[in-house]
């Protein structure tokens, strides 16, 4: 067995263990690292195939983004894990119906014909050939207008994310006097009728 | 091939200057209105109009009529583009018209994101409409649904809007889900995303079909997704209800033209080698879309929720003209039944225009005007705008000598062309299951007693464009030739056969 295989199995191991336990462990920020782990192990196997780019981009993206993002939105929300698997074992036979169904389905349509596992043969390149300056001459070449369009659609999320919630300025707490003049008596206190004496209770 | 040897042709961006200018000036207006003082977006709103004139302006300059490509081909103009690009500037502005004092009486909405959003989704769809390439159709889709998305959303005080963006958002993020894996598959068997070249490759008869028709119909469920037909309506009828009017008004509108030349583009562009399995899953989707909106929109008090099952139908019925173009024996019809089907997309929005409009004139601060029961005794407050209302409702119905009319009979005499009585019958008999929810309401205007004896207001821009646009109803309805006309000629030079 050569060099590289041995690496592949070993960051495979790791990848499907990592991945394992994204779904059984209970703690969505144990689950999130073993994402991170998982993500890591897989750029590794991107980089025997000699795909950096993709190694580096996910490394970057996922771990350096999403999953920073994620491990925010974890520690903010509070998310009541239990309420989210409420119905879980309702809904279960109905989606693995569904699914089975869908598998099956898809078997049928595509045979046996695509389902031999076969080595993939993957492109041969020079030690020189770098393919994120491959990947980044296309992007600003061939397909500068998709990518130009991708920024766009940054663009408009940003916009809309500053649309949904900004609720305006309010720099300070100063009051209004032209609102307060509108207040009423109604607003600031309310009279609420009590029992002059609390009944004795019989003990 | 190294590095050195990649030849790349600087693309000639005067082709597509329209979206290079809009863009240009979506940018410039979100800069404008941060410094604008008014703070209720009446700059924004005047720039963004300038804008759309100018969009169109600058489409009608350059359209030469001929067939172009430039970015490496994925951008292609032709004259079918510049004509639904045209009728969307004009939808659009309309639109805004529209529903100018519908967001200023609303203070969540009345903001220049609303506007600078609304130009986004105008370029998504200018996207949509010039794709020769699967990466763009998907790109323009997404910018146009995003833009969508948050103009739902917008009016936040509303529980409705909020249920209705996520409805939205989340069905919207699955159908594009389903169009990218469908598009992964041609990919992986055409090995090309150009819409031309897949074409070719898929007439030379080299590909691997079992792949193609298994991305084909995830690329079908998606585009069904996007016009809104059974069984993937399920958005339709919450969305149209929850959103605010004026975004009803502009998902009803324009975004029905992006995507039917997005089914023109993949479908009888693209997948035309594999006709006969897409047009039976358009006949299926036909029938059914007919069927489920005209009997589910008997049963709707909410107007916006019953125009959202007609909306449903009547996409069913434009499907109809799709499927029976590639059905025919004889050739010299084809481009006539896609010219039906353009015909019939072009003529709803613009009743589907007067209709919306007719409800946010009658809306004011607080006060919606979207149930059947508020249109009562329309005739007695104002009959003219009755008369507009009347007059889009029996175009939507297919009542004679209106646009509507005209529109289904072309589409009825495509199908039967190509041989297939049966599914005519059936159109035929949905329809008139159809007219009875559009004059119930022509009935409710003008027979019932006024629901509030109060004066319609409005501004005189809003009146005479109102005007127009029922007068269109009327005239294109007496006069349809010549539009019938533009759409066949549109379409000739961009289907290939």
């Amino acid at each position: 067995m050569e060099f590289k295989t041995l690496v592949f199995y070993f960051l495979a191991a790791i990848l499907v263990f990592a991945s394992l336990r994204v779904v059984t462990v209970r703690n969505p920020i144990h689950a999130a690292l073993h994402l991170v782990l998982a993500f890591f192990s897989a750029s590794g196997i991107w980089i025997l195939l000699q795909a950096e780019f993709l190694a580096i981009a996910l490394i970057l993206v996922y771990v350096g983004a999403v999953m920073v993002l994620f491990l925010f939105v974890v520690m903010m929300l509070d998310i009541d894990l239990d309420r989210l698997r409420e119905g879980f074992w309702h809904y279960l036979p109905v989606g693995l119906l569904v699914a089975l169904l869908i598998v099956a389905e898809m078997g049928l349509v595509l045979g046996e014909r695509y389902l031999d596992v076969f080595e993939s043969d993957v492109p041969q390149t020079g030690a020189g050939f770098s393919n994120v300056q491959a990947v980044g001459r296309l992007l600003f070449t061939e397909y500068v207008y998709p990518f130009e369009l991708a920024s766009v659609i940054l663009l408009v999320g940003i916009v809309a994310a500053a649309a949904l919630t900004l609720r305006g300025k309010r720099k300070t707490k100063a009051v209004d006097p032209s609102q307060q003049v509108f207040v009423k008596a109604a607003d600031r206190v309310r009279l609420v009728q009590m029992p002059a004496e609390r009944e004795e209770t019989e003990e | 091939m190294t590095l050195a040897e990649m030849q790349f042709a600087l693309p000639d961006l005067s082709i597509a200057s329209a979206e290079i200018f809009l863009l240009t000036m979506a940018c410039l207006i979100l800069i404008a209105d941060v410094f604008s003082r008014d703070g209720k977006g009446a700059v924004t709103y005047d720039l963004t109009l300038l804008t759309l004139a100018g969009a169109a302006v600058t489409t009608f300059a350059i359209s030469t009529g001929e067939v172009s490509y430039t970015f490496s081909n994925m951008y292609v103009s032709d004259l079918m583009g510049d004509l639904l690009k045209f009728m969307v500037y004009i939808s659009v502005i309309f639109v805004l018209f529209y529903s100018r004092a519908y967001v200023r009486a609303r203070p969540e909405m009345a903001r220049g994101e609303f506007y600078v959003l609304s130009l986004f989704a105008t370029l998504g769809m200018m996207v949509m409409i010039s794709a020769s390439h699967l990466l763009t159709v998907y790109i323009g889709i997404e910018l146009l649904s995003l833009s969508l998305y948050a103009m739902v959303a917008m009016n936040r005080s509303s529980v409705a809007a909020t249920e209705a963006a996520m409805k939205y958002f989340v069905l919207g993020a699955l159908a594009s889900g389903l169009l990218l894996y469908g598009m992964s598959m041609l990919y992986g068997a055409a090995e090309t995303l150009e819409i031309p070249m897949l074409a070719a490759r898929l007439l030379s008869g080299e590909m691997d079909l079992d792949i193609v028709l298994f991305g084909l119909v995830f690329v079908v469920a998606g585009i069904a997704f996007k016009l809104g037909v059974v069984p993937f309506h399920m958005w339709i009828p919450d969305v149209y209800h929850g959103a605010p009017t004026a975004v009803t008004l502009f998902i009803a509108s324009a975004p029905k033209l992006a995507a039917f030349a997005v089914a023109v583009r993949v479908l009888v562009c693209g997948l035309v080698a594999a006709y006969y399995h897409w047009q039976t899953m358009l006949i299926i989707l036909c029938v059914a879309s007919l069927a489920v909106g005209n009997f589910a929109a008997i049963a709707q008090t909410n107007l916006k929720r019953m125009l959202a099952y007609s909306a449903i139908s009547h996409m069913g019925f434009m499907l109809l003209g799709m499927a029976s173009g590639v059905f025919m024996e004889n050739p010299d019809f084809v481009p006539g039944a896609y010219a039906s089907a353009m015909f019939y997309v072009v003529t709803y929005v613009i009743a589907s225009l007067a209709a919306f409009g007719t409800i946010l004139l009658l809306s004011r601060q607080g006060f919606e005007a979207d149930e059947i029961s508020d249109f009562a005794g329309l005739n007695r407050r104002n009959s003219w705008y009755a008369g507009i209302m009347m007059m889009a409702m029996f175009s939507m119905a297919g009542i004679p000598f209106f646009v509507g009319f005209f529109a289904k009979f072309s589409v009825l005499v495509a199908v039967v062309t190509a041989g297939h009585l049966w599914l005519a019958l059936v159109a035929i008999f949905f329809s008139l299951v159809g007219a009875y929810y559009y004059l119930r309401v022509v009935k409710v205007m003008y027979f019932d007693p006024p629901a509030s004896a109060e004066p319609i207001e409005t501004t005189p821009d809003v009146k005479l464009l109102l005007s127009v646009n029922g007068l269109a109803i009327a005239l294109i309805g007496i006069f349809p030739n010549s539009l019938m006309q533009l759409c066949a000629d549109s379409l000739a030079g961009s289907i290939l056969f």
